[in-house]
């Protein structure tokens, strides 16, 4: 047991990955002598040399389609994205090759290909480095998408999805690279890669996050606790796919459910996770599933994300929403789903940092 | 004066009138043949003629009269299961073919220069090079037949199966090179790709990636003329070869009607890979006798008398005219060809006829290596739907 941040956890699961399996390649722009822009694979190609850990030409399509190659020549390639912005031309090779090829081949031929994307918001920066790209990949059959919370999950997830002969696009959240945690090496607690875990226990509603969110819920679960609401956490970890049983029961032993991310509300995860959750537990439900998530805007300037990006004030107005419960602050109770704006208002009045 | 002083203090907002412009004409190489006198590599002529060629004979000077059959006989019968294919899909068989009439030479001059253990990354169009490589009939016709998304075992072949996203296959081409060094083997992939591809992002990052990396990998453009109904001249306003010094990488032009050459500069190119001096770009030059697919109509593109120029650079022809010249195919020979030809179309269209429509519960199956619940509740479910009516049914 050793306490690390997010960022250095990933870096030993990849050196774990790189020392358990020969055939493990990493390949991304500047993750050589750089070390990655965020230092992940820091110190890795002086220690496995530069045809294991490979500086690539700057082109994300490239980098993804050699991936491709590859694999099929038998390798279990590990790509880097820089960021999330910069998805978007290997999205092709993603969604056409890497996602279908097993599939097309009738299971004759397997991509195990791990995408790394640091993803999200919150770090101040300019266009493209802030996105939450994940309903594109958990839309599209054939990819396993992942994203974790802490250290622990950094490590442990990132080996697995390493290990995994199904191609798996892994959620780094970039904002929580330097948040410490004690790392097993090998856990004792350690779930499957797409299962759902249970972070905080609690009886009244349950809140579903994943990724840089996990953190918030359970600051918003402490905060509710003070107020004398049980909120259960629920990481839910895997987004492709959704452990959808873990979830179910955690809504049958509260009977509510908010689910959150920094991704744009349409058609994302959230109403993936509300609509199938209704159709499980319509009979449990005491409240609409209710969704506090980004605005269906593109990512903001740096200087206004605060208003774009869910807190820990807006998610205690969800819970006390899905409670039927006055705003816990403010003394105002309102409609079970207000439009979006009134809530950001509610929550800044509020006058909680997020 | 300078231009700076005419021009306009600001750009034009998009809503103002910018005025008419003169639009541009492509003024690229268009789809006219090839000549004898051109500079392309070329070891027999159009009217059957062997040429010297002191650079490129030495790659094919163990072809004798027996091997120039072979080749010949793999033309014919490459040939003669398109063409069979295409009456397939003409009869509702298939629900479509892409032909490669015209081609045969381009594709088995270059899959003839492989071995086993090369492996190749095609498009839809080298079924001619399939059939080199070993493709079983029937799985040649799958994917068109709609019964699966791929046909062949690539392992047991050593070809990838049809790519349909343009030029997506150069990218894996160059990994599998990559991979192929890694190994310590000396092993070389081979990316075919069409004039087409080679505006795709794709192609041109596989060449980045594969002279960056040194990669054993031959990309090999088959430059039919046509894009759908996209001349060359559209995309290109130079041959094809010369993008390739840009990249560090050498390009070569061929006859790609000329199944020696292709054979020569093909093994040449495959050579440098295995000797570890990196990549190679050929351009084939060749022509598409046919439609883009059995779905396109090419007279509404092609000038009425250019496919016939071509035909008299048909790389069968020309093959056909030079071991008659030698006296080097007899009758029985050119029977047995015949005979093989037809029993090779026949059983593309006895495989083809006997292709089952697979189970409808099938369409769950290989999402994932490890199954997903999602995926194996919604068969479920779907299991169920369909069991109702087989309730009401009886």
């Amino acid at each position: 047991m050793t306490e690390l941040t997010l960022a250095r956890a990933l870096n030993a699961g990849l050196r774990r990955a790189l020392e358990d399996d020969p055939r493990v390649v990493l390949l991304g722009e500047d993750i050589g002598r750089l070390g990655g822009v965020f230092r992940v694979t820091d110190g890795l190609q002086a220690d496995f040399g530069p045809e294991r850990v490979r500086d690539t030409p700057l082109a994300e399509a490239g980098i993804m389609g050699v991936a491709v190659g590859l694999a099929y020549r038998g390798f279990r390639p590990v790509v880097e994205i820089q960021f999330d912005g910069f998805v978007y031309p290997a999205f092709d090779q993603l969604v056409t090759q890497v996602a279908r090829l097993h599939y097309r081949t009738g299971g004759l031929v397997r991509m195990p290909i791990t995408v790394r994307i640091p993803y999200g918001g919150g770090i101040g920066a300019v266009e493209h480095h802030s996105e939450s790209p994940e309903a594109y990949f958990a839309h599209t059959p054939g990819l396993r998408v992942v994203t974790c919370g802490g250290p622990q999950d950094a490590h442990t997830m990132l080996r697995q999805a390493v290990a995994s002969d199904d191609p798996v696009v892994f959620l780094e959240p970039k904002r929580r690279y330097w948040v410490k945690g004690e790392v097993d090496d090998s856990p004792a607690d350690a779930l499957p890669l797409d299962r759902a875990r249970v972070v905080v226990p609690g009886t009244d509603v349950t809140v579903a996050a994943y990724g840089p969110l996990v953190l918030t819920a359970r600051d918003a679960a402490l905060a509710a606790a003070d107020e004398g609401v049980s909120v259960e956490v629920v990481d839910l970890r895997s987004l492709a796919p959704l452990d959808l049983d873990t979830l179910e029961a955690s809504v049958r032993r509260t009977g509510r459910l908010v689910v959150t991310h920094e991704a744009q509300r349409s058609g994302g995860l959230g109403a993936e996770v509300a609509a199938s959750i209704t159709e499980r537990c319509f009979d449990v439900l005491h409240a609409p599933v209710a969704r506090v998530t980004g605005f269906d805007v593109p990512y903001p300037p740096a200087k206004v994300e605060e208003h774009f990006l869910p807190g820990l004030d807006r998610l205690l107005d969800a819970v006390d929403r899905v409670m039927g419960r006055p705003h816990s602050l403010t003394g105002l109770t309102r409609a079970a789903d207000p439009p979006a704006v009134a809530g950001v208002a509610a929550g800044f009045a509020s006058g909680r940092a997020s | 004066m300078l231009r700076s002083d005419v021009s306009p203090d600001r750009a034009l907002r998009p809503h103002e009138d910018q005025g008419t412009r003169p639009t541009t004409v492509p003024d690229g190489p268009d789809d006219a043949p090839p000549t004898d006198a051109d500079d392309l590599v070329r070891l027999v002529s159009a009217t059957g003629e062997r040429l010297t060629d002191p650079v490129h004979d030495p790659w094919v000077q163990d072809v004798d009269d027996d091997a120039l059959v072979a080749l010949y006989e793999d033309m014919v019968v490459v040939r003669r299961f398109d063409i069979e294919a295409v009456a397939l899909q003409r009869q509702g068989q298939l629900g479509l073919w892409p032909p490669l009439l015209g081609q045969e030479a381009a594709q088995v001059g270059s899959a003839r220069a492989l071995r086993r253990d090369d492996f190749v990354f095609s498009s839809y169009r080298e079924n001619g090079v399939a059939y080199c490589r070993g493709a079983d009939p029937t799985d040649l016709v799958r994917v068109w037949r709609g019964t699966a998304l791929s046909g062949w075992d690539p392992w047991a072949i050593g070809m990838a199966t049809p790519q349909i996203v343009v030029g997506a296959q150069s990218l894996h081409a160059t990994g599998y090179a990559i991979g192929c060094r890694l190994d310590g083997a000396d092993a070389v992939s081979v990316a075919y790709v069409g004039d087409g591809a080679t505006s795709q992002g794709d192609v041109h990052e596989a060449m980045v990636f594969a002279a960056s990396a040194s990669a054993p990998v031959v990309f090999f453009c088959q430059n039919n003329q046509w894009a759908i109904s996209e001349p060359v001249g559209l995309v290109a306003r130079r041959p094809l070869a010369d993008r390739a010094p840009g990249y560090g990488i050498p390009g070569v032009r061929v006859d790609g009607n000329d199944v020696l050459a292709v054979l020569a500069v093909t093994r040449a190119a495959v050579d440098r890979a295995r000797r570890g001096e990196g990549p190679t770009f050929v351009e084939a030059v060749t022509y598409r006798m046919g439609p883009h697919t059995t779905s396109d109509d090419p007279t509404r593109y092609v000038d009425v008398d250019t496919p016939a120029q071509w035909a008299a650079r048909d790389p069968l022809l020309r093959v056909e005219r030079l071991l008659e010249s030698r006296g080097a195919l007899s009758e029985d020979r050119s029977g047995e060809i015949k005979e093989k030809a037809e029993s090779f179309a026949h059983q593309v269209r006895e495989g083809c006829l006997g292709l089952a429509v697979p189970d409808a519960l099938s369409l769950f199956d290989h999402v994932l290596v490890t199954p997903s619940p999602v995926v194996e509740r919604q068969r479920d479910e779907y299991a169920a739907y369909l069991a109702m009516y087989e309730e009401v049914e009886r």
